[in-house]
């Protein structure tokens, strides 16, 4: 059997060998049985069942329900929960859809500029000169911090009285800025501090797709008498297309699944004008406890985001084409 | 990666401009290093003053009076935010959480690059589905699923259920995938077994992707934040972001102690990221592109 192995072509390389003809490769090995390719499934099977297939299953019947978890009545409701959501003046609809509001106003604001300021920076460290690591390294550094330390940070340098912000601004004669307590300068300090955070993490995986780019196509417009501008026009962009439709989604819905910077620099405030949706649910949640409602929410926001994904897959591939 | 790298402005450029734009290119990086660096170095100076001083007005970059208050104040034990035990506790859980990412996902990367079994094609779609699920929808049943397993404030809650992703599964096939198959055909040949093959040749074929792996869960694990935030509560029994989230609501304006705690917590990810650079910068930008 494994002389029939032994006489196929060379080296095969990865792309030839997922083309090759399917064997039924646990007969190559004498006595094999054929529980093993179970035997090494198992563990990772028994993790995915219990806390990822039934919590999603689970999700969807403890939205179904009057979930109290301190109760130890849990009353069927059916769609109730849903339709609360969706009826002006119920206990959830108010403060849900505030929440969806400021979910929506920061992802709006922060996207833009989490997708062009990478690209500028990709953009300038993809040229050769020296210490191209070091400042690559430099500006992917704060994204290995925990949100927890940004956070307590940020909060600390954007202080009204004593942060370093305030401090250097006052030097320069501008006066105190209330950048965590009043609109719409709390949004400037989450977006702020969440550019410091990750800019990194988009610039290193745009400097990956463009470092895919050939460099033959630069030399020859070059040649042809393009300029820095038509060349990234005509040559970046449609060759970073799909890594910027990558950039897009993962931070559209990063941003859209916001907690840590909200909960630590403003803990929600003004009042709740920056108390995101996924604040607003796990705190419904797993600290009033009124799960029911909190399950039909996440819900509700994950259709959201799922639309939202398609329609940046759809924009992009119809201008991608 | 940075040696495959071509430059993208071109010889046939005067050297002029050249230059300019390389001047210009060093001031924009050297203004962005301040900015991104200067915020870690006021932390770590913060962390170094006797409290009075960290809101004395004129700011000072280095500390008028050299203190260790804000540690010691970390270090006791008896405080209500023990921030040495949550780092204790940190350090086991990360640890933990990755050495059992490895041993799940490995063997499960291998049988579904390797072998063939009924169900195979249906599991994998499965699990890769999975990683487009908002996570926001699991954690109230996963907080139920795990309360049930009477692991809420302990540290299981926070090494376990995470493992369970299928980002690690996901990479790992796609580098068993490409290895080529005469190894293991040989070894065949020498008369081994499935199990042998998989622990003697493809595991030391495997050490950067796992390395990478390793890497990056020991990252997440150590950041996480929102579910420690809700399944531990006793203050022994925290880990450091949930901590310092604690830590800031109690010790309010002594800054020099909430920022030793960020100092502490930094530490060793930045080590790791020191060390390991490359392995983390190419796992992230691999897992980007081509995932």
């Amino acid at each position: 059997m494994a002389t029939q192995q032994v006489g196929q072509p060379g080296a095969t390389p990865p792309a030839a060998a997922k083309k090759a003809p399917r064997r039924q490769e646990n007969k190559d090995f004498i006595g094999a049985s054929p529980l093993t390719p179970y035997l090494f499934m198992a563990p990772y099977l028994v993790l995915f069942f219990v806390f990822v297939l039934v919590p999603v299953v689970y999700g969807l019947w403890i939205s179904l329900h009057n979930w109290d978890y301190l109760l130890p009545g849990k009353p069927w409701v059916g769609l109730e929960n849903y339709v609360d959501l969706f009826t002006p003046g119920s206990t959830t609809s108010g403060p849900f859809w505030n929440s969806i509001e400021a979910t929506g106003k920061y992802t709006l604001f922060s996207v833009p500029l989490l997708v062009i300021i990478p690209l500028l920076v990709a953009l300038v460290l993809n040229q050769k000169f020296r210490g191209r690591a070091f400042f690559r390294g430099v500006f992917f550094a704060p994204y290995v911090l925990s949100i927890a330390v940004v956070g307590i940070l940020w909060r600390f340098l954007l202080d009204p009285n004593v942060g370093l912000v305030n401090y250097y601004l006052g030097q320069l004669g501008i006066g105190t800025v209330p950048w965590i307590t009043a609109l719409p300068w709390a949004w400037v300090s989450l977006v702020g501090a969440t550019v410091w955070w990750t800019l990194g993490f988009n610039a290193v995986i745009y400097l990956a797709g463009l470092q895919d780019i050939p460099r033959d196509l630069y030399e020859a417009a070059a040649v042809d008498g393009a300029n820095a501008w038509q060349r990234f026009l005509n040559i970046t962009i449609p060759g970073l297309w799909p890594v910027l439709l990558f950039v897009v989604s993962i931070t559209i819905l990063r941003e859209a699944n916001m907690f840590g910077q909200s909960y630590i620099i403003t803990q929600g405030a003004p009042g709740e004008e920056t108390t995101t949706a996924i604040i607003y649910i796990a705190e419904t949640g797993l600290r009033q406890f009124n799960m029911g409602a909190a399950a039909a929410m996440a819900y509700v926001l994950a259709f959201f985001l799922l639309l939202i994904s398609i329609a940046n897959f759809a924009f992009f591939r119809q201008r991608g084409d | 990666m940075v040696q495959s790298t071509a430059p993208a402005d071109i010889k046939t450029e005067r050297g002029g401009s050249r230059r300019l734009k390389l001047v210009l290119s060093y001031a924009a990086l050297i203004l962005i290093t301040i900015v991104f660096v200067a915020p870690l170095l006021w932390m770590v100076s913060t962390s170094f003053k006797t409290n009075p001083e960290t809101t004395q007005w004129p700011l000072s970059w280095i500390p008028r009076e050299f203190s260790v208050e804000g540690y010691s104040e970390l270090f006791n034990p008896t405080s209500e935010t023990p921030v040495l035990r949550w780092f204790v506790n940190s350090m086991i859980a990360a640890t933990a959480h990755t050495l059992l990412v490895l041993v799940t996902a490995a063997p499960a990367a291998y049988a579904l690059a390797r072998m063939h079994f009924r169900g195979k094609g249906l599991m994998f779609a499965i699990i890769i589905s999975t990683l487009f699920i908002p996570p926001i929808i699991l954690i109230t049943p996963l907080y139920l699923v795990v309360d049930t397993l009477g692991w809420l404030d302990t540290l299981l809650a926070v090494i376990v259920p995470s493992a369970a992703g299928a980002l690690g599964v996901f990479l790992l096939r796609q580098f068993f995938v490409s290895l080529p198959r005469e190894l293991e055909e040989a070894a065949v040949l020498d008369g081994a077994n499935r199990f042998q093959i998989f622990t003697r040749i493809i595991l030391p074929l495997s050490k950067a992707p796992l390395a990478t792996l390793a890497l990056l869960s020991f990252l997440t694990n150590w950041n996480d934040f929102l579910w420690p935030v809700y399944v531990l509560f006793s203050p022994q029994n925290l880990v450091l972001p949930p901590g310092l989230s604690k830590l800031q609501g109690a010790y309010d304006t002594d800054y020099a102690v909430i920022m030793a705690g960020g100092v502490l917590a930094s530490i060793p990810v930045l080590i790791l990221f020191l060390i390991a650079q490359r392995y983390i910068i190419e796992g992230v930008s691999r897992s980007g592109v081509k995932g």
